[in-house]
Formats: structure tokens, sequence, C-alpha cells
């Protein structure tokens, strides 16, 4: 059914660290991996080692520059399906592929129900589904619905293969509808967002913004220290060691 | 948006085709119609035809067209289901209305009723076409009041200018046929000038500083795409259309769409008769290729928030 439950019992979804987030693409590559062999098998790739290859994945990384007149930083971007509360994707299906379910809030399509229209990627505003061309139904983050609830692995692989796989902690997986979660915990001590919150689609998986960096060296420093001939410093004794031995070795 | 060939074929044609069914049921009721039962089977022929033309269309953009029958289930919450079930329920009234007329030469009583149920859910399925489009938050110029009112505006004037030129092969066209088609051509010409005007004078909803919640630390720039080649959401929403493209084909298609065959029909009300046919069917073929830029233009002009990760600066 594509109406939605009025309520979910646990709301499951990912927490991403945009400030430890170093852009390795080791969670799309084993989301990749993961999910070609499991619920979403095969998550097709047409022309793989051709002139054109392209293929469905359910998470991709995008890298940005985020620049004021001061400075500028690059900030990697990991974006799959957000497991909204109210997803238009799945009250715009027309067969019932789409569903969100009642205990966990995942959001999920029936490949054995889908007619491949897309409509459902046109209502996402986040491009989380992808179209499988080889298997002509759409395919989308499963939130590893057949990891976490799987006896047969080591409690320590029930979680999303991306989370499994990241080298730096910049992904938790966790139950947002429980306060005291990990989750819940650390996006309300470090300021979790939502993409896109005006849409209305109450997405659950959230963001952790960069940090401010303590020891940015702006582009004013730069220029003043190009100016005066000498190297920028934070002001830290042992910076101002160094600026002074460049001083004396460039006389 | 990518505009898909089968979607603009589908939505054209059926659009014709439910707008003179529209025309036939209600010009029945009124007792304006002629009563021939080949004029019956043409007509109502003619538009089945046009709306079983443009819903068969509309599977060949399927991945799975095998399960087709599946979407006529979801429409307590889909518009998309919902247009399934009111183009289907069309037939219905329809059938009734054409046997009724070809093959007991019935007009009146409940084969007018049927033939007015069956212009009432001609509109309402015009109706759930638009609000496919309409219903949509993520596409600005989707995302407007005039959208749903322009399918049924377009639906019914293609169809009142396929209405006449069918009058025109059977007799002479009457006079209130071609005022019809007059006026809904000017409405159709004014709501779309509306429309367009709208969505270009919008400011767009959103940027990608909005998109990544970055924008608040600076300015938002893509620096790596997540991959070489386009994947399908770049095919599938990132299709564009170059402004200066889009004023000329909006021109041509508002010329060819609506200023020709008003004018057209307006030359049908003052010359001789006998050029009513020529006239009818140079308005009609007009009005399909106008329709046709029209609905590409809908697709290529149409904005989807998701290409702001993609590298667009604002949607």
């Amino acid at each position: 059914m594509t109406t939605l439950p009025e309520k979910t019992e646990k709301k499951l979804g990912l927490l991403i660290d945009l400030d430890i987030c170093v852009g390795c693409q080791a969670c799309a590559t084993s989301c990749k991996e993961w999910n070609t062999g499991g619920y979403s098998a095969p998550l097709s790739d047409i022309d793989p080692y051709g002139r054109d290859p392209n293929g469905a994945w359910l998470n991709r990384i995008h890298s940005y520059e985020v620049s004021t007149n001061d400075t500028s930083r690059t900030v990697h971007f990991p974006r799959s399906c957000l497991h909204c509360e109210t997803p238009a994707c799945v009250t715009v299906c027309p067969t019932g592929a789409s569903y969100k379910r009642q205990q966990d809030g995942i959001v999920l399509v029936d490949p054995d129900m889908c007619i491949g229209c897309k409509l459902c990627s046109w209502a996402c505003p986040y491009g989380a589904r992808e179209y499988d061309y080889a298997e002509g139904v759409m395919k989308k983050c499963t939130l590893c619905v057949d990891r976490i609830y799987n006896e047969h692995l080591k409690q320590e692989d029930r979680i999303p293969a991306c989370v499994r796989a990241c080298p730096t902690g910049a992904r938790h997986f966790g139950d947002y509808a429980d306060p005291q979660s990990n989750v819940s915990t650390i996006a309300r001590e470090r300021g979790g967002y939502d993409l896109l919150p005006d849409i209305g689609y109450k997405p659950v998986n959230k963001y952790l913004p960069p940090r401010p960096r303590r020891d940015a060296v702006t582009n004013e420093d730069v220029k003043a220290a190009a100016a005066r001939d000498v190297m920028p410093t934070d002001g830290s004794k042992i910076e101002r060691l160094f600026q002074w031995a460049d001083k004396m070795l460039t006389r | 948006m990518h505009p898909a060939y089968s979607v603009i074929l589908f939505t054209t044609s059926s659009g014709a085709g439910l707008g003179l069914l529209f025309w036939l049921g209600l010009a029945n009721a009124l007792g304006l119609l002629p009563s021939s039962a080949t004029f019956g089977y043409f007509s109502v022929g003619l538009g089945l035809t046009l709306l079983s033309a443009g819903l068969l269309s509309s599977t060949f953009h399927l991945g799975r067209p095998e399960r087709a029958w599946r979407a006529f289930t979801q429409w307590q919450s889909s518009w998309l289901s919902r247009e399934g079930v009111a183009a289907s329920a069309t037939y219905l009234p329809a059938l009734i209305f054409a046997i009724g007329w070809d093959l007991y030469g019935q007009t009146g009583g409940i084969i007018a009723i049927a033939g007015l149920a069956m212009a009432v859910l001609a509109v309402i399925t015009l109706f759930t076409t638009g609000m496919i489009y309409a219903s949509l938050p993520t596409i600005r110029q989707w995302n407007q009041p005039l959208t749903a009112p322009n399918y049924i505006v377009l639906g019914l004037a293609s169809g009142a200018v396929v209405l006449t030129a069918l009058l025109a092969m059977f007799d002479h066209v009457p006079v209130w046929a071609v005022w019809v088609s007059i006026i809904c051509l000017t409405a159709g010409w004014a709501m779309k000038t509306l429309y367009w005007m709208a969505i270009l004078q919008q400011e767009p909803r959103y940027t990608v500083g909005a998109a990544t919640g970055l924008g608040r630390f600076g300015d938002v720039r893509q620096l790596d795409p997540p991959h070489t080649m386009a994947n399908f959401v770049m095919r599938e929403m990132g299709y564009a259309v170059a402004r200066k493209h889009a004023n000329k084909l909006r021109r041509i298609s508002v010329a060819l769409a609506f200023v020709a065959p008003a004018v057209l029909s307006v030359v049908m009300l003052v010359a001789d008769p006998d050029l009513d046919i020529v006239l009818a069917l140079l308005a009609t073929v007009s009005m399909a290729v106008g329709l046709a830029m029209e609905r590409w233009l809908f697709f290529a002009e149409a904005e989807h928030v998701s290409m702001l990760f993609y590298g667009r600066q604002a949607a």
C-alpha cells in the first residue's frame, strides 16, 4: 500500500558527519557490493568497461567547495535515501511497489511489483532513487534491511554496509524515535540538520555540519604574509619560531 | 526533465481524444449533433482511438509494461493511479453511448445520460493527468496552480478542433462548433501565456546552499561529481533547454497550437462552406504540431530540485 503509516514504531536512519567524511567512497563501493547480491540484486551496470559506463548506485558521494571571501574548504557529501517520514515517492507510486514499513520506517521498493514508471524518482528531491535500466525497475537504499535483522551475521555486522565500511566513523546508524539513541544524542549535541526541510517530506536521516576550523589560515593571512614576505602562522609559539627561522634563512 | 516522446504522444493524443469525447457527450445531450449513425461511429470511434493510442503509448516508457495493470490499485494516494482508473472508467459510458447511437440509432434518454457521464469522466481524467505533474513539489515549473487547468483546457481545445474537422467531413460545420473552438483556443492561449509568465517571473525556490545545508558556511559549488559519466538521475532530471531556444519554441508553439487554428476558425465563419473541410484539417494538423511542441517544452523547461546536488546553482 502506498498510503503511509500514521506512525512508525521505530525511525531507523543514518547520521552522516560532514566534518569527518574524507570522501573515500568506501561506503559507496561497500553499498554497491552488498546490494548487488542482496535485496536489490542485481544492481545493474550498463556498459561498465565501455565508453559510457553507468549503473544503479544507492549511495553517491559528492564533493563541494564551500567558500567565503576569506577562505574555502572541501566538504565531502554522501547522499542516499533519507527514509523520510512523509515521502511522496511512496504516495505517488501507482502500483503499491513503494512502501514505508510500519515497524521501522524503512522505505522500500518491491522489485516484483514495480512497473518502472519512474514517477517516484520525480517526486524525490534528493535524487535518491535510481532506475535499473537492465531490470526495468526502480532501486533505492534499503537501509540494508537484509543485514540489520540478519541473525546469520555477527552482531557487529548487523548495521548497514555503508556504516560498517566507513573508515573514519563518519556514518552512524540508529533509531531516531528513541531520544536516547546514539543518533538522536549526537544529532542533538552537534546540530544535526535535515536536507530541504521546506519540501516537507520530513527526512529521517540527518547531517552533522562541518565544524569551524580551529587552525584556518585565511586568504587574508596568506596575502598579509606574502606582503611581508613571511610565512603565515596561527599565532602559536612553535609556528612563530618557524616563522623566525624562515625569516633568518631567507635573509 | 527529459522529454520522453511516449509521454508527449500520450498526453497530447489522449488529451485530444478526451476533449472530443467531452464535446460529443455534451453536444449530443443538447441535440446539436447530426444523428447519422456513421457520424457517431466515426466520432466516438476516433475519440476512443486517440485515448487508447495515448494510453498504449504511455506503457512504452515503462520498464515492465506487462505489469501495467497494477497501476489501477493505488488510487487512494497516487494521481497516476487515479488517471489510469479515470481513463478506464471513461470507456464504460463511452461504449454504451457508442453502441446506443451506432447500433440502435438512439441518442436520447439513457444514451444521452451515458454521453454526459462520458463527458464528466473525460474532464476528470484530464484533471488527474494535470495533477500528476502539479502535485510534485520537486519541480517548480509544474507545481503551479495553472498546471492542471491547462491540461483540461488544452484537451478541450484540441477536442473541439478535432470535432470541427469531423463535422466538416460529414457536412458543413455548424457555427456553434466553430465558436466553441475559437473560445477554447483563446482560453488555452491566455492560460498558457499566464502560466509561462508565472514560471518566468518567479524566483527559483532552492539553491545548492539550501539543498546541501552548507549555504550558511559560504558559497557552495560542486567540486567533484560522484561519478565520471551521467547516471539515471542526471539523464532523467538533468535535461535542460537553453533559454534562447525556449523563447523561440514558445512563440512557435503558440502560433501553431492557438493562433493558426483560431484564425482558420474565424475564416471558416466567413468563407465558402465548401472550404470548411480544408480549413478544419489544417487547423487540426497545426494544433497537433503546436501542442506536441508545447508538451515538449513543458518537460524541457522543468527544473528538478535534485539537480542542485549535481552542479546546478538554483532550481
